[in-house]
């Protein structure tokens, strides 16, 4: 026992390593913009970079309705499957996880050839139609988080009861659904939300291949002309992502002591 | 369709399917007819005749080592993010340390696994780049010099060590609930036969985890494979792997021939599609002891 027990703290202590010098490393080198003293200045650099204010506030933007039109397909869909067509439960299922299956590149090459503005739906004629497209490819990107969130967190609600008490009560379907289901599934559907921003802030390829002025192909752009900026802004990725995850286990902690309860 | 007015159970019908039309609309339009897109326009020449042409034109030496690189990076960062993480779940979960430390190796598995991309090369370089940390203390306190030794960030090792940065956590997080499964009373029973600790990993425990490893690994590998912001923000276009090659190519047609492109395409759906259902049909396999 003795021995193994060392072996754990080995094995953690290598992990430790693993994961916290790049992060170190990062942050060190963040700091070292002036010469000979360590300061802030890369972060300065970056916040008053008029571009990083855009691109972020851009791809917040298409998080934003990444989310929304994105729930607005997963809460439904994924009720009726449980209410109705629970025959159909395994082809949804799979095919909301065919986009970890297919590469991320893959598909935007299709949209590429499919909608370009000499076809039948020419999406990136325009830039609002390009934007559609982009904010339809992060919703294919982030669905399997969030359907798979979702999925979970009605399981632990009676859908059919709920339906039924809420059409005795005379409520026809957008009441049931965004007043008895949306409300109960609150938990799935934010930690879907959460993950869902946190993919979509730093993705690089989709918004790179339609032209967007996003986060990630900004990221790229200053890694490729500046020295020190590109690691605070990976200090300021990575804080991104911790905000993001941190809320999502505060979620789905408290939704865990919130059912728990008798 | 035409009957649902005359009967109620009809109607039903239709309603019920009705109500998932909207995802199975947005799953034919985003996911499902770009993928065959692609995948029918391998098969055709540009001027619509059929032909396998372009999918034995992907053996070309140029486009097979691209291929090469891609499958050896990916099978080397999944299997060090397997052995790794590997140990770091059997340590959390049977190696008797504190419960902080697992809540806290898992909490943060599951932001480093979503740690990729673009950043994650930012953090490399400034780690083990030319100037980077640990490159400048190796040789100002041991006076070792790193890129003496032949290493270099920007290659086949520093994209596989960089790659095992995500890999590692998501072994972990896989893996954790697999380990949870071994119930106490099998490493029991080895021990009350008179089973040592070797014979029991090698006789129990592993022929009953090994479903679970190896399809973690496949998942990993295909993680791997697909990925491309990390490698391009790392090494630019100097290591030539597929996705890299297939970017360029969507942006400028660099193989002169589009639907060779599309099969270039056809060729990672076809690695990835493998892997993922290895990894499905072994996953259901592993979930047999974890009843």
């Amino acid at each position: 026992m003795k021995t193994s027990k060392a072996l754990a703290w080995f094995a953690i202590a290598i992990g430790c390593i693993y994961f916290f010098v790049p992060l170190i490393g990062t942050f060190e080198f963040s700091l070292r913009m002036r010469r000979g003293v360590y300061s802030f200045d890369a972060y300065r650099s970056v916040f008053s970079d008029v571009q990083f204010q855009q691109t972020f506030g851009f791809s917040m933007l298409m998080a934003l309705f990444t989310i929304v039109f994105g729930m607005l397909l997963v809460v439904p869909t994924a009720y009726w499957v449980r209410l109705r067509l629970p025959q159909m439960r395994p082809v949804v299922e799979f095919i909301t996880l065919m986009p970890l299956v297919i590469p991320a590149i893959v598909i935007v090459f299709g949209y590429l050839r499919l909608y370009n503005s000499s076809s039948w739906i020419p999406f990136t004629g325009s830039i609002q139609g390009t934007n559609m497209l982009l904010v339809l490819s992060y919703i294919t990107l982030s669905l399997p988080y969030m359907y798979r969130s979702v999925d979970t967190a009605m399981r632990a609600i009676d859908v059919r009861t709920l339906t039924e008490a809420a059409e005795i009560l005379g409520a026809r379907w957008p009441t049931i659904l965004f007043r008895c289901i949306f409300p109960n599934v609150m938990s799935g559907v934010l930690s879907g939300a959460f993950i869902t921003f946190a993919i979509v802030m730093g993705e690089f390829t989709m918004a790179a291949l339609l032209n967007r002025p996003a986060f990630g192909p900004y990221l790229q752009l200053v890694g490729a002309n500046k020295a020190y900026e590109p690691s605070a802004l990976a200090i300021i990725a990575f804080a991104v992502t911790w905000f993001s995850m941190g809320l999502l286990q505060l979620v789905t902690r408290f939704s865990k002591m919130a059912s728990s309860r008798p | 369709m035409s009957t649902a007015s005359t009967s109620f159970i009809d109607r039903r019908t239709v309603v019920d399917w009705l109500g998932i039309a909207p995802f199975m609309i947005f799953a034919l339009m985003f996911l499902i007819v770009p993928t065959l897109y692609l995948v029918t326009g391998a098969f055709f020449t540009p001027d619509g005749q059929f032909t396998f042409k372009n999918i034995a034109d992907l053996f070309t030496p140029s486009i097979m080592s691209a291929y090469w690189i891609s499958i050896r990076v990916s099978v080397a960062s999944a299997l060090g993010g397997a052995l790794i993480g590997f140990f770091l779940a059997w340590a959390i979960v049977l190696g008797g340390v504190p419960s902080w430390v697992r809540s806290g190796l898992l909490t943060f598995s599951g932001v480093a696994s979503n740690f990729a991309g673009v950043p994650l090369a930012f953090a490399f370089l400034a780690t083990l780049g030319r100037t980077g940390l640990v490159t400048v203390l190796l040789r100002d306190w041991i006076g070792f010099n790193l890129y003496a030794t032949g290493f270099n960030i920007l290659s086949f090792f520093g994209l596989t060590i960089t790659y095992m940065f995500f890999q590692i956590p998501l072994m972990v997080l896989i893996l954790t609930p697999a380990l949870d499964g071994m119930k106490k009373e099998w490493r029991e029973a080895s021990e009350i036969l008179g089973a040592s600790t070797w014979q029991y990993w090698r006789m129990v425990a592993l022929p009953i985890l090994w479903p679970s490893l190896m399809g973690t690994s496949l998942l990993l590998f295909a993680n791997a494979f697909g990925a491309i912001a990390t490698a391009y923000a790392l090494t630019g276009s100097s290591l030539n792997i597929v996705p890299i090659l297939l970017y360029a190519q969507i942006r400028g047609d660099v193989l002169h021939n589009a639907n060779l492109g599309y099969a270039l395409a056809l060729g990672m759906i076809v690695i990835t599609g493998v892997s993922n259902i290895l990894y499905i049909l072994l996953s259901r396999r592993a979930e047999r002891w974890q009843k």
